[in-house]
């Protein structure tokens, strides 16, 4: 099959998501759609699977004009995607979410469970994915639940599967079998396009290239044709540094010790199971680890907020014990926090920027006098911050919900960083960042450790924990399964994450 | 740095589209769907909706409209003339009537007369506003205080009894009872408050139920002494002295009284306090992202206390002004829907205090408006009730106002709705 986008347009208010977009994809390949965040990809992606309308242009299926009223249709054209969220329901077996919606009947209308597993199984062995059919979909990795998804689309005869942010879940090993089984889906002629912002996974998984920027494609090439550094060019409209030029760590003194640390969860649960480790003045301490093992938890823990799960020992903060501190009391002491969910933990969205930059410090001196709010105070120092911390927007006082992720994110840094800052805790600081964003954010978490704080940085992108960290600790299951020194390789970061310990690691 | 570097995607629409003259800032205002457009649109719909009850329900425009083939100048005519006398009546029994007006410049007396519809008005709207804005504290820090017919019975059974038992000159005794009002619908409030901090307690089921423990409490207390009026067997109070009533504003043939005063200055007070106040702020941080204010230290269950406890104090003066303005003692439930009206003004003006104050001022317009119109026209008041219910339901879904009218969605809109996906 065939599928060609043609001039597909789609605005938002003033706003052009998609700019007479052009888009080929032929059978039996694999086409990288690469682009930053806001670049438009998604919405091309919503156009294509029913879910939104283009102003103009068309899609073609082998020369054919289509028009997809509803997600149905497109899936009835042998269409299928996988989400960045899941649509799976956690309580029903994989065979059960895999066939729901047109399920497989006998007479009377019974649900033929024996024909929907063979089908599973059939495909599962075609394609090397594999699924239990009989296992609930809560108590599967979510590695597993994404092949779930792929072998849904299949089942319903997908000849094109679109991924979106497929990786993001995902461990660098989990993410090579996922390239494994797109290219067997690209050899039995189906074709696959596969949504990213990471360059490496072009060159590991692409046969063509489109690159798109601020709505427009900006290029096409393949593999062969080009490297990163001119890829990262293309999508960002100038040239980026890929590295982090930072000087070696002149680590101080211990700032943060967390000393035989266990937390539970509100079930009851372990979800930080002993943890010891130091992070020293100067120096980037990276918590690496696959998403939910633990490691929000942690940075919770040091920051105040998840205090009444602390079962066992103890957070100190420059020599004084904060294991019980509260959230207040930890700023105060010296913790600058960027937390994990700006938009959940960080901001107040209806809110202006002058008013999300004094979260912390409202009611003191000189933001507000007797309980009274010097409004006027606060806006002239918010306007200050646009310009200290580089936040594009045209004042102070428009709401942080009509910012870009990345501007969203610098108000976050530049409130906490406003602070005198004696730990910095960042939770995926650039998630969801364009690359300039990303550059800043770097930037200014290098900073922080250079003028002598410490920095405790929880990514799951393995890309920046090599770039920024000195030491990096791995966390598998709420352990800290290794601390290893900055320019170990990814394979050995990788195992780790996948929880297999390696004996003779440095200890903290 | 390129050009296109300079771009924010998000951010720049909203400033650059800031219309320059005053003619198209007029006309961005009424296509985006302004909230007071949408308020005001609401109320159209609403008096249009009694139209058609009014035409459908009164028979002699149903006869008129039977025959409109054969004289549809006839049906138009008394449809006119039938909906003309009865929002006729309503503007005349709510705000002035014009021929007392002219009856009061021919003769220079009667103006008694001519201002009573509108001190009734206002006499029926000085609860709504406290009550409502009360409610709408709450409802903007995100707590659903839906007790304000507990507190509203408190904080007037503690005017009372502050009344009766209290005896003192009227500039000591009234700023008391005032205080007891207050206090009483402060207690109705903490109650909930420290059930939800400290257990988790959902406050709408808390305070729902507490409206039925202070019904009865009453009750209770209106049949027993000290409370029941001596020598009566009715369940009433004992009737407050004129050192704990409210003075009239406008001389003793017009009910409206200091209440009013005490209202409006509740109510400024109140815009003050959510603009400037850093305790405002924080109840807004609060209500509108509780993990942010939580992230930055903010305590949010105190908020939830002090926002209930303060919530409650105000429609306790709500039952206070009734009971020390135009009651002075209780019966049994005391109040009427009084509380819960509270709840529709706050939802009426969007949770801000000039919009409560309009709100109540339109929904008291109705109801004194519509008792005139029963009593001149015989259409029932329960007509005006429909008129109500019908604009507080397009207030609450100002999607499908936008939807009759053609409006576009207007900015602060989305950005409300978008916040509200995220906050929870």
């Amino acid at each position: 099959m065939r599928l060609e986008l043609a001039g597909i347009t789609k605005a938002f208010g003033p706003l052009v998501a998609n700019d007479a977009v052009d888009l080929t994809l032929v059978e039996g390949e694999v086409h990288c759609l690469l682009g930053e965040n806001g670049a438009g990809k998604t919405t091309l992606m919503n156009i294509l699977f029913g879910l939104l309308h283009a102003d103009s242009g068309e899609i073609r299926i082998d020369g054919q004009p289509v028009r997809f009223a509803d997600p149905g249709e497109a899936v009835r054209r042998g269409i299928g995607m996988v989400h960045q969220h899941f649509m799976l329901v956690p309580v029903f077996t994989v065979a059960e979410n895999i066939v729901l919606g047109f399920e497989p009947t006998r007479r009377l209308g019974f649900l033929d469970r024996r024909k929907a597993r063979a089908d599973i199984l059939r495909l599962s062995r075609e394609f090397g994915l594999v699924v239990d059919p009989d296992a609930l979909v809560e108590n599967i990795p979510v590695g597993a639940q994404q092949r779930v998804e792929i072998v849904k689309a299949l089942m319903r005869d997908a000849q094109v599967l679109i991924l979106d942010e497929p990786t993001a879940v995902l461990t660098p090993q989990e993410s090579e079998g996922l390239f494994t089984v797109i290219r067997s889906l690209a050899k039995s002629g189906r074709s696959v396009l596969f949504i990213t912002h990471k360059l490496k996974e072009v060159f590991a998984v692409a046969d063509r290239i489109t690159v798109m920027r601020l709505g427009k494609v900006v290029g096409q090439t393949t593999p062969k044709e080009t490297n990163e550094a001119e890829l990262a060019t293309m999508m960002v409209g100038r040239s980026v540094e890929l590295v982090v030029n930072k000087r070696e760590a002149n680590p101080g003194q211990p700032v943060l010790e967390l000393d035989d640390l266990t937390l539970t969860d509100d079930r009851g649960l372990t979800v930080v199971d002993h943890v010891s480790l130091t992070v020293r003045s100067g120096e980037v301490v990276a918590v690496a680890g696959v998403q939910g093992n633990g490691q929000t938890e942690l940075a919770e823990a040091i920051t105040g907020l998840h205090h009444g799960n602390v079962t066992q020992g103890s957070i100190r903060l420059a020599g004084q014990d904060v294991t019980r501190a509260s959230p207040r009391q930890a700023l105060r002491s010296g913790i600058a926090n960027i937390p994990e969910d700006r938009q959940v933990d960080g901001l107040v969205l209806s809110m202006s920027i002058a008013d999300n930059l004094v979260l912390d410090v409202f009611n003191q001196q000189p933001n507000a006098r007797f309980g009274a709010r010097d409004l006027g105070r606060v806006r002239r120092d918010g306007e200050r911050k646009l310009k200290e911390f580089d936040i594009r927007a045209s004042s102070a006082e428009v709401p942080v919900a009509t910012l870009s992720g990345g501007n969203q994110q610098k108000v976050v840094v530049a409130r906490e960083l406003s602070r005198p800052v004696t730990l910095l805790v960042a939770s995926q600081p650039t998630r969801g960042l364009d690359v300039g964003s990303i550059e800043y954010v770097h930037r200014r978490i290098i900073d922080e450790r250079d003028r002598g704080a410490g920095v405790l940085l929880v990514s799951s992108e393995l890309d920046e924990v090599m770039a920024l960290a000195d030491r990096i600790a791995v966390m598998c299951r709420g352990r800290i399964v290794g601390v290893v020194p900055h320019g170990t390789s990814r394979e050995q970061i990788g195992l780790l994450m996948a929880g297999v310990e390696q004996s003779g690691q440095g200890q903290a | 740095m390129p050009p296109e570097d300079q771009v924010v995607p998000d951010a720049s629409p909203a400033p650059s589209t800031a219309p320059s003259s005053p003619w198209r800032r007029a006309f961005g205002w009424i296509a985006e769907g302004n909230l007071a457009l949408v308020t005001f649109l609401a109320v159209v719909v609403g008096l249009f909706v009694g139209a058609i009850l009014i035409i459908v329900t009164t028979t002699a425009t149903l006869h008129a409209w039977g025959n409109v083939f054969s004289a549809p100048g006839h049906a138009f005519g008394v449809t006119f003339s039938t909906l003309g006398h009865a929002y006729g009546a309503l503007f005349t029994g709510s705000i002035f009537s014009p021929s007392a007006v002219s009856h009061a410049i021919s003769t220079g007396s009667g103006w008694t007369t001519v201002f009573t519809p509108i001190s009734e008005t206002l006499v029926s709207a000085t609860p709504l506003m406290l009550a409502g804005t009360g409610v709408a504290l709450g409802f903007s820090t995100g707590v659903f205080n839906i007790g304000g017919q507990g507190q509203y019975i408190c904080g007037a059974m503690a005017a009372t009894y502050v009344g009766f038992a209290v005896h003192l000159p009227l500039l000591l005794h009234l700023p008391l009872v005032v205080i007891a009002g207050a206090a009483g619908g402060a207690v109705a409030g903490f109650i909930p408050g420290i059930l939800k901090a400290t257990t988790g307690a959902h406050e709408v089921i808390v305070t729902i139920m507490l409206n039925y423990v202070f019904l009865y409490l009453l009750d209770y207390l209106l049949t027993t002494p000290p409370f029941q009026q001596p020598g009566q067997s009715n369940a009433i109070s004992r009737t407050v002295p004129q050192s704990a009533q409210l003075p009239h504003l406008l001389g003793s043939g017009l009910r409206v009284n200091f209440g009013l005063i005490i209202a409006l200055a509740v109510a400024a007070a109140m815009s003050w306090f959510m603009r400037r106040s850093t305790l405002g702020f924080q109840f807004k941080v609060i209500g509108s992202n509780p993990a942010a204010g939580r992230t930055a230290g903010m305590d949010a269950r105190l908020a939830t206390v002090l926002v209930l406890t303060i919530s409650g104090a105000l429609v306790g003066l709500a039952g206070m002004t009734t009971l020390s303005g135009t009651d002075f003692f209780m019966s049994s439930n005391y109040g009427g829907s009084n509380g819960f009206n509270g709840i529709t003004v706050a939802l009426l003006g969007r949770n801000r205090p000039l919009g409560v104050v309009l709100g109540s001022l339109l929904f008291a317009a109705l109801s004194t408006g519509g008792r005139y119109m029963q009593a001149t026209t015989g259409i029932p008041i329960d007509l005006t009730t429909v008129i109500q219910a019908v604009i507080v339901f397009m207030v609450a879904t100002p999607a499908l106002v936008r939807e009759i009218f053609h409006l576009r969605q207007g900015r602060t809109g989305k950005i409300l709705l978008f916040t509200k996906g995220w906050a929870g």
